[in-house]
């Protein structure tokens, strides 16, 4: 079996047989995700692994009264046996609920809201497209990974409600080295694939490779001009991810930005929002409540929502917004401001060029301080022209500096840039954001 | 799933063929502020079947196991074999056709665990001992118990099954007040981690952690921040194992100096030619690669490439002397190595990765190390971590200290934190705890690769003595 409309097919089947597996008063929520994924892993413009991944599970949960249990299991692919797998799990959860407590925070979709969203790319065969790769990537110490193939996503319940997201894409993430930790990373993801777009990335990545190659200038700590690339931006937004926009953590005290809540602001020109509208992670979360077009999160400076779990709205008596468990992001978006990114390095004058942020992390959440390394292309300009490739630097600094009092310029565009994480599945999200110009910020080692 | 069975027939033109089957069952218990979570459970089965032919290497993983799903998979990953073989990285005809023979279990790897009701009930005691304070606004207490069993099975007639058991406890507890919020844990987000049964609760004081680290929480409420300054710093074991995994383990590993992780985990200020002669640390510096500690979190027999397990050192008397490579690294490198091929499970290939990565005791009792110290402090728990992708320039935060001076332990502080860079911290370890400090504790989660894994390592470690580090506190 394969292709999307097959593979909603056989989920649909399951969700029917699970309908009329339940026994009186039981109600059952089921998730679905699977991807048919070629991975294809380069190291010196060569190829270390080349391979693929065939993976479908199902997520189940059973529901009597204010009890539930959950399960997740692989499926094998075969629908006869995967039907009997699911009633069988449906078996054992009923078993499981006769130990089970009441669960105060229950929180199930009051409505049924179906959706079907498949997107189908054009991409050539894994095998066609590293062929091309290598061939671009010729001379180069390339290192990287390709990913392509289908994945898939589903929900279903026991009051009818369906949802499909199906997308085809690809995801090659790469660097060109000259030496040591001195290097390009770049990047290209979509639906359909495009030689002559993947040889101008490549193109402009072997251009920035020739500045990296320049002899390198290693800075004192201390504090510095900065221009933040989007990808830099992007780590930033990544860690934000972690409890920032929680309704849990704000609610707890434990998020990085809970002093907004007491009046604190980042600078007037920063708006955050949750934009499934425009991105492209599912329109419902993992149990079946929907997502809204757009969730605003910081609007001109100040804290005005949050992403809200079904469990914690029942909690803290607030509204689900279709956020998941953890509440974090799935499709971060940062306004635009009004620098030119072509004028980022004039603006910049005197200062570092900052291509990528490497290993975020929490110095002091309380503060939301943060800290973590420069990586790839990190440049010293000087007179608005980059002078040479700066060593790795530690930064250590609040956010409340960084997007706040010392915040200068957001550009005037934006990138979109799809997550290629690979930890369990591919992950289906994005960000989207802006380069910013940073009046200073302060870097420790 | 064929773990035990005969397998089906195999006919496959290659030089070589593996399949290496996962099957893992997880049972997961959750108490928030006196609330069961719902439980939860999964299983998670499939296999890996890799293929060398014509000098290339290929892989196919599915969760179709049966004799058809494998025949497919074994086809797929030939296939790439065969259309990568003359860009490959390393000639797969050089590389070592293992044919393993043998097994493995966990202790208590069979026997019977608490049940259902118990493990809530469990739970629920903890949770409530908790108590009403006003300051406390989020605890949680968890428990997951993971069983594993692997085969791997080989064309030359390799034959291997592991079976695990793994229990992974956690307690923490946050208390705010004024404006300042703290966190303390038991050891840390799932530090908590060995092979075995219940008795590992016992062998953590489980019971009880609750309205200790609650107590320690409203503590570390009106502490006061640490100060900043060089001073001597005494790292418990459940910061030690974060020093060790960061700053030792991650640059050893012979991927990374080969360039695999470069685009992702990053690269390593260790180079091949360090082998023999670096001085990574001071002479009391002794690290081991040990799979043969029974309870430790990553004990096997054999790693997923087949290469039987032992220990080895890989620091000895400060001395760099192996990294932490698997035997194709070790082939693709010229360089000895370990057995650490391994993969978080059936659906991603075997990379390098640490497994059991100790710091053997020295001879310093707790005491003669606090009382070794004039200025300095005591940190505990790691909270933050961060390292630059050469895993050189470290920063570090930890739950809390405690201030010793002259010799003694003094007030409790918060946000300990201290930076460092690898090359020169290890070489100013002056005291390293006894075994009394010693601690088996370990990471359910570290991460690597692309595609990227999740895979568990122990590490066990006493108490050490930096001397002359860059310390700080919080930015209240």
């Amino acid at each position: 079996m394969s292709g999307a409309a097959d593979m909603q097919v056989y989920f649909s089947a399951i969700a029917a047989a699970l309908d009329g597996a339940l026994a009186g008063g039981e109600r059952h929520a089921a998730t679905f995700d699977a991807e048919e994924t070629d991975f294809v892993r380069l190291n010196q413009g060569k190829v270390r692994q080349p391979g693929s991944v065939s993976q479908r599970y199902l997520g189940l949960r059973l529901i009597d009264g204010k009890r539930h249990a959950e399960h997740r299991q692989s499926l094998t692919g075969d629908l006869a046996k995967d039907i009997a797998t699911a009633v069988a799990s449906l078996a054992s959860l009923r078993a499981a609920l006769t130990d089970a407590h009441d669960d105060p925070h229950l929180n199930l979709p009051q409505a049924v809201a179906s959706t079907t969203t498949t997107r189908n790319g054009s991409v050539p065969p894994s095998a066609d497209v590293v062929e091309r790769i290598l061939a671009a990537a010729h001379g180069t110490d390339l290192v990287g990974l390709y990913a392509a193939g289908p994945v898939y996503r589903g929900f279903a319940d026991s009051s009818g409600q369906r949802n499909w997201h199906a997308a085809t894409t690809f995801n090659f993430q790469w660097s060109l080295y000259h030496r040591t930790d001195k290097a390009v990373k770049a990047g290209y993801a979509g639906f359909d694939w495009d030689d002559a777009t993947f040889a101008a990335k490549m193109h402009e990545a072997r251009a920035h490779l020739a500045l990296v190659a320049q002899p390198a200038r290693a800075l004192e700590p201390g504090k510095y001009r900065v221009y933040l690339s989007p990808s830099a931006v992007d780590e930033i937004a990544g860690l934000l991810g972690w409890g920032a926009f929680s309704a849990r953590a704000l609610a707890t005290q434990q998020s990085p930005l809970s002093r907004m809540e007491n009046g604190e602001r980042l600078d007037p020109r920063v708006t955050i929002r949750e934009d499934t509208a425009n991105g492209v992670a599912p329109s419902f979360q993992a149990e079946g409540f929907a997502r809204p077009p757009s969730i605003p999160l910081v609007e001109h400076g100040a804290l005005v929502g949050s992403l809200v779990s079904p469990r914690t709205a029942r909690e803290f008596a607030m509204s689900a917004n279709g956020a998941n468990s953890y509440e974090s992001p799935e499709s971060f978006s940062m306004d635009a401001g009004e620098l030119a990114t072509a004028d980022a390095m004039t603006a910049l004058d005197d200062g570092l060029m900052i291509g990528n942020l490497h290993y975020l992390n929490y110095s002091d959440r309380n503060a939301c301080r943060i800290t973590g390394m420069t990586r790839f292309a990190t440049f010293r300009v000087q007179h608005g022209r980059i002078v040479a490739p700066a060593d790795v630097l530690r930064f250590d600094d609040s956010i409340f500096r960084m997007l706040g009092t010392n915040l200068e310029a957001l550009t005037a565009e934006r990138e979109l840039l799809l997550s290629s994480e690979t930890y369990g599945c591919r992950q289906m999200s994005s960000a989207t954001v802006p380069g910013a110009l940073l009046r200073e910020m302060q870097f420790t080692l | 799933m064929p773990l035990d069975s005969a397998l089906p027939a195999i006919d496959i033109d290659a030089d070589f063929w593996s399949l290496r089957f996962v099957d893992e069952a997880t049972d997961s218990y959750v108490v928030r502020k006196n609330v069961a979570l719902p439980f939860a459970t999964s299983l998670d089965s499939g296999a890996m079947a890799t293929v060398y032919v014509n000098g290339g290497y290929g892989y196919a993983a599915t969760s179709d196991t049966s004799a058809g799903g494998l025949r497919r998979a074994l086809a797929r990953a030939r296939e790439w074999a065969a259309v990568t073989a003359r860009h490959a990285i390393a000639d797969s005809r050089a590389l070592p056709r293992p044919a393993p023979r043998g097994s493995y279990a966990s202790p208590a790897a069979g026997s019977a665990t608490l049940t259902r009701r118990e493990w809530f009930d469990l739970l629920l005691a903890e949770s409530r001992s908790v108590g009403d304070d006003p300051r406390i606004v989020d605890w949680e207490l968890s428990v997951d118990v993971v069983r594993s069993t692997q085969r791997l099975v080989t064309s030359g007639g390799g034959d291997v099954v592991q079976r695990y058991r793994f229990l992974l406890p956690s307690a923490s507890v946050t208390a705010h007040a004024d404006g300042d919020t703290v966190v303390r844990t038991l050891n840390g987000y799932r530090g908590i981690c060995q092979q075995g049964g219940e008795e590992i609760l016992a062998r953590f004081g489980f019971a009880g952690s609750a309205r200790k680290i609650a107590d320690e929480a409203l503590e570390l409420l009106s502490a006061p921040d640490c100060p900043s300054g060089a001073m001597d710093v005494l790292l418990a074991p459940d910061q030690m194992v974060l020093q060790i995994h960061e700053s030792i383990g991650h640059p050893l590993e012979l991927d990374r100096i080969l360039g695999d992780e470069r685009n992702f985990a990053g690269t390593s200020f260790v180079t091949a030619d360090m082998f023999g002669s670096y001085r990574y640390g001071s002479d009391l510096l002794d690290i081991t690669f040990d799979p043969t500690r029974g309870e430790e979190l990553a004990s096997y027999a054999f790693d997923d490439d087949g290469t039987r397990a032992e220990k080895t050192h890989l620091i000895r008397a400060g001395i760099l002397m192996r990294p932490l490579g698997g035997s194709i690294s070790q082939q693709r490198a010229g360089l000895p190595g370990v057995a650490n091929a391994r993969a978080c499970s059936w659906n991603r290939p075997p990379i390098d990765r640490m497994a059991n990565l100790n710091l053997e005791p020295g001879k310093s009792s707790f005491d003669d190390m606090v009382a070794s110290i004039e200025n300095g402090v005591y940190m505990q728990t790691n909270c933050s971590w961060s390292i630059d992708d050469s895993r050189n320039k470290f920063q570090f935060g930890c739950e809390r200290g405690r201030m010793i001076r002259d010799g003694k332990l003094a007030e409790v502080v918060k946000r300990p934190n201290y930076r460092g860079i690898s090359a020169n911290f290890w070489r100013s370890l002056t005291h390293v705890g006894d075994a009394s400090t010693l601690e088996v504790l370990g990471t359910p989660h570290c991460g690597k690769g692309e595609p990227s894994q999740v895979i568990r390592v122990g590490h066990a470690s006493p108490a050490c003595v930096f001397a002359d580090v860059a310390v700080f506190g919080g930015d209240a």
